[in-house]
């Protein structure tokens, strides 16, 4: 980190308390509280099964939990969804991606510009110059991405013929084109090898010094949590057992032991 | 009163021809997951081989022995059901295993399409008849209750029996054997039945087979009572309501979908047709099936559809 | 060798934006609208004029549209015939009620009655998919064909049942002669072609098929999923219903309910399969091909001394669609405008095999 913490990171941006969340009988989550700085990064983790891309899911709305509030913004919901989420400035990545296969790298990163596009059908259909200028200005914005992200060469291209690498890279596209106060981001190392994993890392540290996006993120490689993160929330079955800076965390007993197993 | 028991009488022998089609449809939805729309297409085929086998036998063969004539047209119509299910596994649903819902349903439009060329081309063209012995004269029951007795037809109520008894026994089927498990979770999940060993192709075979032989049998049906012509191709249309509303994977919904539709066409026909002009029958069953879609997609005996995330 | 785009360099977004950013796609677009408005007038004979390319133009129109919605958008219909019925009986009602309403007027009020029509029956498409939406479709095409045929109001109490146009005239200029209704239905075709495209590849385009490739991932980018099928419903029927007007007032003259059967909306399927899902192309290639297997089924074996009689040849053309559908949705789904794709994609590095 280059610059101190105290520097850059704001006031509370998401909090959210005593979230539970069940389907059926099977508790995802039980009574997780935390909260959410501006500008910092905020990783998720914990082992296998232990909740944490519902929990990614609760917040921006996907699933609505039984029980417990969401605070983004200074303002307090019980039900979210995910449109409404998208709306207010949250956007995600997807485990197991969720590109639009038909489309080109362009233009999935341009439906990513949806919400901030006005014109109605008819200019459209006509493609009046108010259309046109608009197009433009948003090809503009979408085209700095694709030079940030370096896919230039495959911005035509359609991203179901592209390895699985690049495609994670549009998946973190077609969110940073939502131009997103909170970023959710989850496993977006899931299935690269170390260079890809220094690649997305270095994404992942840029997007947050250059846009002063707040990102949350799931991550299992913990050389990686503990190199880029802030704070860091354990999971564990559906309940939070730490949350803290890294070196807190990595020393907390109860976070050693549900990774590693008690001692016998 | 009479009148309208003749009316409800009439809808239920209608809904059982339907439930027949409709059948099917369940059978192959049910066990592969495919919407056949090739269905009436099947049953064309399977009635014009009847009529026309039942023709042909006897003059090849040179006897004139009609149940003789008739038990071998049937026999040479189901294995001619037999090779279609080889034919449409081989060609078609093999190469499709992985496409979505949408393109196995404009597949099965294609296949629809091809064999009703074909059928008509390899058959002939033109209306014929089918007369395995059902009964052609109407009867009159209760006749004590009501002046005249209320008017029953023979023929469609041994339909009725018939159909009866093959749901029964596909029924016990799918529940009791080995295969009917097989079928079952296929039906489900193809690539865990894969996994444990079910032959898929076998399986698509078998169970488009099977309802190849429920469209002969509903071929055989119609085309006793309505003589066999191409119209019966468009019987597809007329049974997808009834599936909708006994729910795509119910065999015993099907029967229950065709008699409400059955009775409801026929009833709102005579009842509230004349109000608005008449001919409502061509719509009223989709229109039923379409405020089922909007309420409760999975029909009355459907499993719940769940789309996964 | 020819189709290099060497030193064509785009400069800027807007030069990489347009329809045809190749050069020599330009030109032969350019070579095939002077094709159209100028060699066919001069060159091609009335029944060529009228049997043929009258229908192609107006069925492409049509296929653009459900392409629309089930290319683009990935809404499965089998009610289009209900739609172009909308369309031409709409405009009909009105030429017989407001006789002194300009024909374009006629034209576009049908497309705006198909729109109504098609929004209604688009509702159900936020409940239910695929199978399930090809049901509530099917019963719009049922109900639509009963209400022509059995609602006097709609056919002005007409005995037979049948409608039929008076002489038509546009600007003054009479529209019964092959060669100027031949330029009207082009015209008409060219400009919604147009209009199509740029809705296809602008924003809302691109809402069309997020909805058809992942809808749950549209939501999450703010995609309203209500707005993107309702909207292409609305387009759709819009452009179906236009090239409803145009097949009864332009091709037919007079017509009954049956026209517009579901015969029509299969037809309208293949088109859209056959020439390539998602492809304002594609359209015109599935069109072409549909409306020209009768002509060559009918015409071809008699070349080779083995003429087929009329239902022979009708029952050939069935296997033949048959078999065509699954070979395109197992081998190539997108259609003939993939092959055209492909065949340019050849012809850039021609003569170099790759």
């Amino acid at each position: 980190m280059t610059i101190p913490l105290r520097d850059r990171i704001g006031e509370v941006v998401l909090e959210l308390e005593d979230i539970s969340l069940a389907f059926g009988g099977v508790k995802a989550l039980t009574d997780i509280s935390f909260d959410v700085r501006e500008h910092e990064i905020r990783a998720i983790i914990g082992p296998n099964g232990a909740g944490k891309s519902s929990m990614l899911n609760v917040i921006n709305g996907v699933y609505t939990p039984q029980h417990g509030s969401i605070t983004f913004a200074g303002e307090r919901f019980n039900k979210m969804n995910p449109r409404r989420a998208a709306e207010m400035g949250v956007a995600r990545t997807f485990q197991n991606l969720a590109l639009f296969k038909g489309m080109s790298v362009l233009d999935n990163m341009m439906s990513g510009r949806n919400l901030r596009m006005t014109s109605g059908i008819f200019a459209q259909a006509l493609r009046l110059g108010s259309a046109e200028r608009e197009e433009l200005k948003h090809r503009e914005f979408v085209e700095n991405l694709i030079d940030f992200l370096e896919i230039q060469a495959h911005r035509k291209t359609p991203v179901g013929r592209l390895p699985y690498g690049l495609q994670k890279r549009v998946d973190l596209g077609r969110a940073l084109a939502m131009e997103p106060r909170l970023l959710l981001l989850d496993e977006p190392m899931a299935g690269m090898n170390i260079e890809e994993k220094q690649d997305m890392s270095r994404f992942i540290l840029d997007v947050n010094d250059e846009f002063g996006t707040t990102i949350v993120l799931i991550e299992h490689d913990m050389g990686v949590v503990m190199d880029i993160s802030d704070r860091v929330v354990v999971l564990d079955y559906g309940k939070k057992i730490g949350d803290g800076t890294p070196e807190q965390v990595r020393q907390n007993e109860a976070v050693i032991s549900a990774y590693l197993g008690v001692a016998h | 009163m009479g009148f309208f028991l003749e009316t409800l009488f009439g809808g239920l022998m209608t809904g059982m021809l339907y439930s027949l089609i409709g059948l099917g449809f369940v059978l192959i939805f049910k066990a592969s997951g495919v919407f056949n729309f090739a269905q009436g297409a099947m049953v064309l085929v399977a009635a014009l081989s009847m009529a026309r086998f039942a023709v042909w036998i006897p003059q090849w063969l040179g006897f004139n022995n009609l149940i003789l004539a008739n038990i071998l047209a049937f026999m040479v119509s189901a294995v001619l059901m037999f090779m279609m299910a080889w034919c449409v596994e081989r060609l078609v649903l093999r190469h499709l295993v992985n496409q979505e819902a949408t393109a196995l349903l404009m597949a099965t439009l294609g296949i629809a399409y091809f064999l009703e060329g074909l059928g008509q081309l390899a058959f002939g063209a033109s209306v014929y008849t089918i007369n395995v012995g059902m009964p052609k004269e109407p009867a009159f029951i209760l006749e004590s209750m009501f002046e005249g007795g209320v008017l029953l037809n023979l023929e469609d109520l041994t339909a009725a029996v018939i159909a009866a008894l093959l749901v029964a026994s596909l029924a016990l089927f799918f529940q009791v054997t080995a295969t009917g498990r097989a079928l079952r979770a296929v039906a489900d999940d193809h690539q865990a039945a894969q996994s444990v060993g079910i032959p898929l192709n076998r399986i698509w075979v078998i169970v488009w087979t099977v309802a190849g032989v429920v469209a002969l049998v509903a071929g055989i049906i119609w085309g006793s009572k309505f003589g066999v012509q191409f119209t019966l191709a468009t019987a597809t249309l007329r049974a997808l309501p009834v599936v909708i509303l006994g729910g795509l994977t119910s065999v015993p919904g099907a029967i229950i979908g065709g008699l409400i539709i059955g009775v409801g066409e026929k009833v709102s026909e005579v009842y509230i047709g004349p109000l608005v002009g008449g001919g409502i029958e061509i719509w009223f069953a989709y229109v039923l099936a379409l405020v089922f879609l909007l309420f409760r997609p999975q029909g009355l005996f459907g499993e719940k559809i769940i789309d996964r995330v | 060798m020819f189709y290099r785009e060497n030193g064509q360099f785009k400069t800027s977004y807007r030069s990489d934006q347009q329809i045809f950013p190749v050069r020599q796609d330009r030109i032969f677009i350019f070579a095939v609208l002077l094709l159209a408005f100028v060699l066919v007038p001069l060159l091609a004979s009335d029944y060529f004029i009228k049997a043929l390319l009258i229908p192609f133009l107006i069925l492409s129109l049509a296929a653009i549209g459900l392409n629309i919605l089930v290319g683009y958008c990935g809404q499965i219909s089998l009610g289009t015939g209900a739609f172009m019925a909308v369309g031409a009986y709409a405009a009909w009602n009105i030429g017989v009620r407001f006789p002194q309403t300009p024909l374009i007027v006629e034209i576009l009020l049908g497309g705006f009655f198909a729109t109504l029509v098609g929004v209604l029956f688009g509702i159900p498409s936020l409940r239910i998919r695929g199978l399930y939406l090809a049901v509530a479709t099917l019963a719009a095409q049922f109900f639509v064909d009963w209400a022509f045929l059995r609602i006097p109001f709609f056919t002005n109490y007409s005995p037979s049942g049948n409608v039929s146009v008076p002489a038509l005239s546009v600007f003054g200029i009479a529209l019964q002669e092959a060669i100027p209704k031949y330029l009207f239905v082009l015209s008409f075709v060219v400009i919604f072609a147009l209009l199509a495209k740029n809705l296809v590849r602008g924003a809302i385009g691109r809402q069309w098929m997020a909805i058809r490739d992942m809808d749950v991932a549209a939501s999450v980018i703010g995609i309203r999923p209500m707005y993107a099928k309702l909207t292409a419903f609305a387009v759709s029927s819009f452009i179906v219903g236009v090239a409803g007007a145009l097949w009864g007032f332009l091709h037919l003259g007079s017509w009954e309910p049956l026209a517009f059967d579901l015969n029509r909306s299969f037809q309208l399927l293949f088109m859209v399969i056959i020439g390539g899902l998602g492809s304002i192309l594609g359209s015109f290639f599935g069109a072409a091909f549909i409306v020209l297997i009768p002509v060559a089924l009918n015409h071809v074996p008699g070349w080779f001394g083995l003429p087929l009689a009329i239902d022979t040849a009708a029952h050939i053309e069935h296997m033949i669609f048959g078999a065509l559908i699954v070979f395109f949705l197992i081998a190539e789904p997108h259609g003939l405008a993939k092959l055209w794709t492909i065949g340019k994609e050849k012809l850039r590095i021609w003569p170099f095999p790759h």
